[in-house]
């Protein structure tokens, strides 16, 4: 089996007497685009900082790229694209301009760099504005720069920290295109931060952390079949009926709700043959809504997503990191 | 949204995973270089810059300058008229000025992340800081010369190598204050601290370093203040330079060669240098 891309051991951060990220243990395969998904404050930044060698980890052990964030920092940092939540492009710098600092900086050969600027211009659609100063950009294209100066070294992992974050739902599809096309023709390994359940969907595997720990790790499809049930969801010619005989037949308990008969099972799609077989009452309209992402997340935290987020003690995780670097 | 463009399946990246990456030697040097450059291009880019750079100091030569000559008379200055006296020193307050103007923009860089994108390349700090200095120097300088063009106004003349002796001594006096200001930006953590530099440390180094007003018969304790002064050093250089017939600088009694003076804030750049690495290695 081919190195893992990303791995993690029982990693710390500590801030004080505050656990930001508390520990973390997980790796990430060659060519996976795997995603942290988590409220603002959860330890994501904080994670993502110690693998880029920006923050130093408090203890455990971490390697980017088959090398130690610690002792081999010079390393990882050549091998890894960074795209950060907050634009960090020199707005007096032309596109172009950005891209060749970026280029110098890591140590790209003057020739392959001219090979590979113009495509990726093209592919973020920056052609026609690369000889323009970046003060006079779009966000969504100065996030589309940023994208293609992480890629212009040819990183074999590419950090992904809120791409999309504050960019109109538009720019942010755009964005996921690009990223999309990127994985297949770079083969990059993409490690991400979000916490919009849209973007965590894309993901191969994603690791819901909350509160400095990871309470869950796979695939989305299994940590929605982890929560357990499907809805299904039917409307009869009566419904009250209708709940006595499955339950009666199938020994399945329904609800009876505004929107019909509602039933939680653990294998939706194949309960609804089941449920017509023993069926006596007319089937209007079926329904069969598996969980979503959210469900997930307030599975295994306890509270939603956006609750989270403006919980105003986890706000410490956040800033910590940026501390040193900038100040909001 | 019309800049949004759907990716063309069409163009062809090609596929560079063993991007051949330059040795750790030539990359870093070429890092300082594109540090540098990048100074003198945001300069350009900036022209209002240029301006406010060099309002101040002549405000200084025409008007307090001919304000106080004509108070001071035929007197003069340190053996000389005393416009020709302040010219070097409004130079030199061009290049201290800017010098800690430059070196201060890392707190810009901060605010606006770019700094970010610096300190994660794989380049050494030491690379970056020396970049530094060097763009906020040479950013300074070019700013001093446009003053340069004034210099017959007020009757100082320069020959070829008394201008190219005073250009060495600029460039390592704005070496020198920028790496100075490099170690105060790596403590600022907000630009409104700027206000703050400028009122203890710029104005303080400029009335303190014989720029404007000459060290020879100063109260005692003043008289320490200002060799205490790295800028002293450099503007002492610089108007001996520029005007050889003016009082030298004296040191325990004795006259401090140019020569010294031009070692002094070397050394005083290079301490602050070593210091400026130090203070931006650290990582939390």
């Amino acid at each position: 089996m081919a190195e893992p891309a990303v791995e993690v051991q029982s990693l710390y951060k500590t801030f004080g007497d505050f656990h930001a990220v508390n520990d973390v243990s997980f790796s990430v395969a060659p060519g996976e685009l795997f995603g942290f998904l988590g409220p603002n404050g959860a330890g994501k930044t904080t994670t993502i900082s110690i693998l880029c060698t920006l923050l130093k980890l408090s203890a455990g052990s971490a390697r980017v790229a088959g090398y130690d964030v610690v002792t081999q920092s010079s390393q990882v940092r050549s091998s890894i694209g960074l795209v950060f939540q907050d634009i960090t492009l020199d707005d007096y710098l032309t596109g172009a301009e950005n891209l060749k600092f970026h280029a110098v900086l890591y140590g790209c050969p003057p020739s392959q760099v001219k090979e590979r600027t113009a495509p990726l211009l093209e592919m973020v659609g920056l052609v026609d504005r690369a000889d323009q100063q970046v003060r006079f950009y779009s966000g969504g294209m100065k996030r589309r720069l940023e994208i293609a100066r992480g890629l212009l070294h040819a990183p074999s992992v590419l950090f992904l920290d809120e791409p999309t974050i504050g960019l109109d739902p538009q720019t942010r599809l755009h964005i996921w295109d690009y990223v999309d096309e990127l994985r297949v023709r770079e083969s990059t390994t993409m490690f991400l931060t979000t916490h919009y359940m849209d973007e965590a969907e894309r993901c191969d595997r994603i690791a819901i952390i909350d509160q400095g720990r990871i309470v869950a790790i796979d695939t989305p499809d299994a940590l929605k079949a982890s929560v357990g049930t499907d809805v299904v969801t039917i409307e009869t010619a009566d419904d009250a009926a209708a709940r006595v005989q499955v339950r009666e037949s199938l020994g399945v308990e329904g609800d009876l709700t505004d929107d019909g008969l509602r039933f939680k099972v653990a294998d939706g799609e194949a309960f609804v043959p089941r449920l017509f077989d023993r069926l006596e009452t007319g089937v209007r309209s079926v329904n069969v809504r598996r969980p979503s992402l959210d469900d997930v997340f307030i599975e295994y935290t306890g509270r939603d997503i956006r609750d989270a987020d403006v919980n105003a003690g986890d706000q410490m995780r956040a800033s910590p990191m940026i501390r040193g670097f900038r100040k909001n | 949204m019309a800049e949004t463009v759907l990716p063309n399946p069409s163009i062809e990246i090609a596929v560079t995973p063993t991007m051949h990456h330059e040795g750790p030697m030539l990359r870093n040097f070429r890092a300082m270089l594109m540090v540098w450059r990048r100074d003198i291009i945001r300069l350009f880019r900036m022209p209002t810059r240029i301006i406010t750079g060099i309002a101040q100091p002549l405000l200084f030569l025409f008007v307090l300058g001919a304000g106080l000559e004509s108070a001071i008379g035929s007197k003069g200055a340190a053996g000389v008229d005393y416009q020709q006296y302040l010219f070097p020193g409004i130079l030199a307050m061009s290049v201290l000025t800017s010098a800690l103007f430059s070196a201060i923009a890392i707190v810009w860089d901060r605010e606006f992340g770019f700094l970010r994108e610096m300190l994660v390349a794989p380049v050494r700090r030491s690379t970056l800081v020396l970049g530094k200095a060097l763009g906020g120097g040479s950013v300074s300088v070019i700013q001093g010369l446009v003053l340069v063009i004034l210099a017959p106004i007020i009757g100082v003349s320069f020959t070829v190598s008394s201008f190219f002796e005073m250009l060495g001594l600029l460039l390592l006096l704005a070496f020198s204050l920028t790496a100075f200001g490099i170690v105060i930006a790596s403590r600022m953590q907000r630009m409104e601290s700027f206000q703050m530099v400028m009122a203890l440390v710029l104005q303080p180094m400029l009335f303190l370093s014989g720029a404007i007003f000459p060290l020879d018969a100063l109260p005692g304790w003043l008289t320490v203040v200002t060799r205490l002064n790295p800028a002293t050093y450099g503007v002492d250089a610089i108007r001996r330079t520029i005007l050889p017939q003016s009082t030298p600088l004296e040191l325990f009694g004795g006259v401090v060669p140019i020569w010294l003076d031009a070692v002094i804030t070397f050394g005083f750049g290079v301490a602050m240098l070593v210091l400026a690495v130090k203070l931006f290695g650290k990582t939390e």
